[in-house]
């Protein structure tokens, strides 16, 4: 059953996932609320968002352990449902990795290969392991015992394990959750090559923005069970829908006020120009490097005086935490160029805070 | 501290100690040691009744810790579904069965037994074509039962054990590999189980080995070692007898510490 090839289906167009009104009950609680997400034949999708937002509910019902309360699965334009795991042609890299403590890493990685039925013979067997372990930068390791391997290691040998059946999907749960940052960073530019060079559709979910920025195609963002926005990860970072987005992806300001004569005004203070009716409340979202510092005010600018709180280097950039009377604490990031123009400001320090009106993205709450 | 737990178990082992010793005196007494010899061990063995009695012990613990391995392990398995109110209730079935002393159990089985027998004989009596029908009655088969009944709760509190901490994620990979749930069992479940299910079947072993006050109540006409140890004594306690115990005690407590062995291996 598993892996077995539909080429009807296999057109492009299709898409090799779909989730429609897709909704996960457990008793009164709602893990996910009618989730509609199309996954693209080849794409490096995320669910991003906080524990307990539903993305792993999400996964977990592409991968089959999970069965929808209501709505669709569909997988390469089937519906799956009802489908065990153990007949989709889905692979998962879990979270510990979940190896086989009592088998070598060749045996794990021939695990998926030995339960087709006919068996592919032991050659071949052999040889799809060699290969698999060139892949993942593994060679000569076959004969290892899994606890001989270090963390990063038995991360590389989980997911030889998986893309060796050649999945229609490579979902991946928090994979990089137990790796020192170091470490994490590699992972993420050696899974994105490989997934480029394999071709096979990534799902990953993780609640580190980061990571979902560095390596995804498209980034579902999820809430409290549901999707709140779909996008690539720079739609998402120049144009987030509410709030909660432009919080989660990135750093960003907030001012919320009350839009008067086609500006949004914060107490008494025009920070952003605002179309639409007057009266009505608002939130500014500020991107900390849509900020300029100087020590004078800017003409046609928004100008604030503020006082420096903090001062972070951050090598190519500068981070200031700054403080205006009235509007409280807020995040500037200075290029480096810029600082050695303006010059440095010090902690304690007086200095102006501007920019352009029409730079801030106004927010629906 | 030290000399405390020295004096508890010097306390312990001393009267198997001598037990021991006098299996290897040379003289007839139990009073006087008189030199060394092994020649109670040769006349134990070449002793017809022991070795019968012996065949029959071997054979009932074989046959009940299979039973109890078998069917404890899947009891063990099938406990972590159970929820609320009926897992309380299994969980205290099975501490019971182990707490309540042998002699409850053994008069226990035998009661029941005896009720079931005189229930089914006279059915099947009746249904019998030929002339002579089958009479079930205590023997092997009831020695066994009782036995794997006693040793199964074991299986299940050891075995349980290990499920528990067991990664629930390997299941689930091994399902999402392609593997049905029986190969997943075959695969994964039970070699990672393997040890604890190993020395649950040696525990069980042991304690039917070992086992007289139950055996005394179901075994029927069949005599096991401790039964025949038991017979003997009446008689005195010979030096034969020393030997006897002192095989027993040697065989129980090598696989008592390789059960142990197989509990304590590394959680791999």
């Amino acid at each position: 059953m598993k892996h077995m090839q539909r080429p009807m289906n296999s057109d492009s167009e299709t898409p090799i996932a779909e989730l429609r009104g897709t909704s996960k009950h457990y008793g009164a609680v709602v893990a996910a609320q009618e989730l509609d997400l199309s996954i693209r034949r080849g794409e490096f999708l995320s669910f991003l968002g906080p524990s307990g937002c539903g993305k792993t509910t999400a996964l977990r019902m592409l991968a089959g352990f999970e069965t929808p309360t209501s709505g669709e699965v569909l997988l390469d334009g089937q519906r799956v449902n009802h489908l065990p795991p153990h007949q989709r042609p889905v692979n998962m890299v879990f979270q510990h990795y979940a190896l086989f403590p009592h088998m070598t890493v060749a045996e794990n990685i021939a695990y998926g290969l030995r339960q087709r039925r006919p068996q592919p013979d032991k050659a071949g067997i052999a040889e799809a392991v060699e290969r698999m372990l060139e892949t993942v930068r593994l060679p000569g390791f076959g004969n290892r015992r899994i606890w001989e391997m270090s963390g990063g290691q038995q991360q590389r040998v989980a997911l030889a394990r998986a893309i060796v059946n050649q999945p229609k999907l490579l979902l991946l749960d928090e994979p990089m959750a137990a790796l020192d940052k170091k470490l994490r960073r590699d992972m993420q530019i050696e899974l994105q090559s490989l997934q480029r060079q394999l071709g096979i559709t990534f799902v990953l979910v993780t609640h580190d923005q980061e990571e979902a920025l560095s390596m995804s195609d498209r980034i579902c963002i999820m809430q409290g069970g549901r999707i709140v926005q779909v996008g690539t990860p720079r739609e998402l970072y120049d144009r987030p829908l509410n709030r909660y987005v432009a919080d989660f992806v990135g750093k960003s300001n907030f001012f919320s006020g009350i839009v008067q004569d086609g500006a949004l005004v914060v107490e008494g203070l025009r920070v952003a120009a605002a179309p639409g009716a007057g009266g009505t409340g608002a939130t500014a979202s500020l991107r900390p490097e849509q900020i300029a510092l100087s020590r004078a005010p800017v003409e046609g600018m928004v100008n604030l005086p503020v006082r420096i709180e903090a001062r972070i280097f951050l090598g190519e950039h500068t981070e200031y935490l700054v403080r205006h009377d009235r509007l409280g604490g807020f995040l500037i990031l200075v290029p480096r160029q810029a600082e050695a123009a303006e010059g440095g400001f010090e902690p304690g320090a007086e200095a102006h805070a501007n920019w352009r009106a029409e730079a801030a993205l106004i927010l629906a709450e | 501290m030290r000399l405390y737990a020295l004096a508890i178990y010097l306390f312990l082992y001393i009267p198997i100690g001598i037990i021991a010793l006098f299996s290897f005196n040379a003289g007839r007494h139990a009073s006087q040691f008189t030199g060394f010899s092994v020649q109670w061990y040769g006349k134990t063995l070449a002793n017809p009744f022991v070795m019968e009695a012996l065949k029959t012990s071997l054979t009932v613990a074989f046959l009940s810790a299979t039973l109890a391995t078998v069917a404890g392990t899947m009891a063990a398995l099938a406990l972590p579904s159970l929820k609320g109110r009926m897992r309380l209730f299994f969980d205290a079935a099975l501490y019971v069965a182990v707490m309540v002393p042998g002699i409850v159990i053994g008069i226990a089985t035998l009661i029941a037994l005896v009720t079931v027998f005189d229930w089914v004989n006279p059915l099947l009596a009746s249904l019998w074509p030929g002339a002579e029908p089958p009479q079930l009655g205590l023997g092997l088969g009831s020695l066994v039962l009782a036995h794997g009944l006693f040793a199964m709760a074991l299986v299940v509190i050891i075995v349980r054990a290990r499920v528990a901490g067991m990664d629930r994620s390997l299941i689930e990979a091994s399902a999402d590999l392609g593997a049905t749930p029986w190969g997943t069992f075959r695969q994964v479940t039970l070699p990672q189980i393997a040890p604890a299910v190993l020395a649950g079947f040696l525990l069980s072993f042991t304690f039917s080995f070992d086992d007289f006050i139950i055996a005394f109540f179901v075994a029927g006409p069949n005599t096991t070692l401790p039964i025949y140890v038991f017979s003997s004594i009446r008689r005195g306690v010979t030096p034969e007898i020393n030997a006897i115990g002192t095989m027993v005690m040697a065989v129980s407590l090598i696989l008592l510490i390789i059960a142990q062995g197989m509990l304590q291996r590394r959680r791999a």
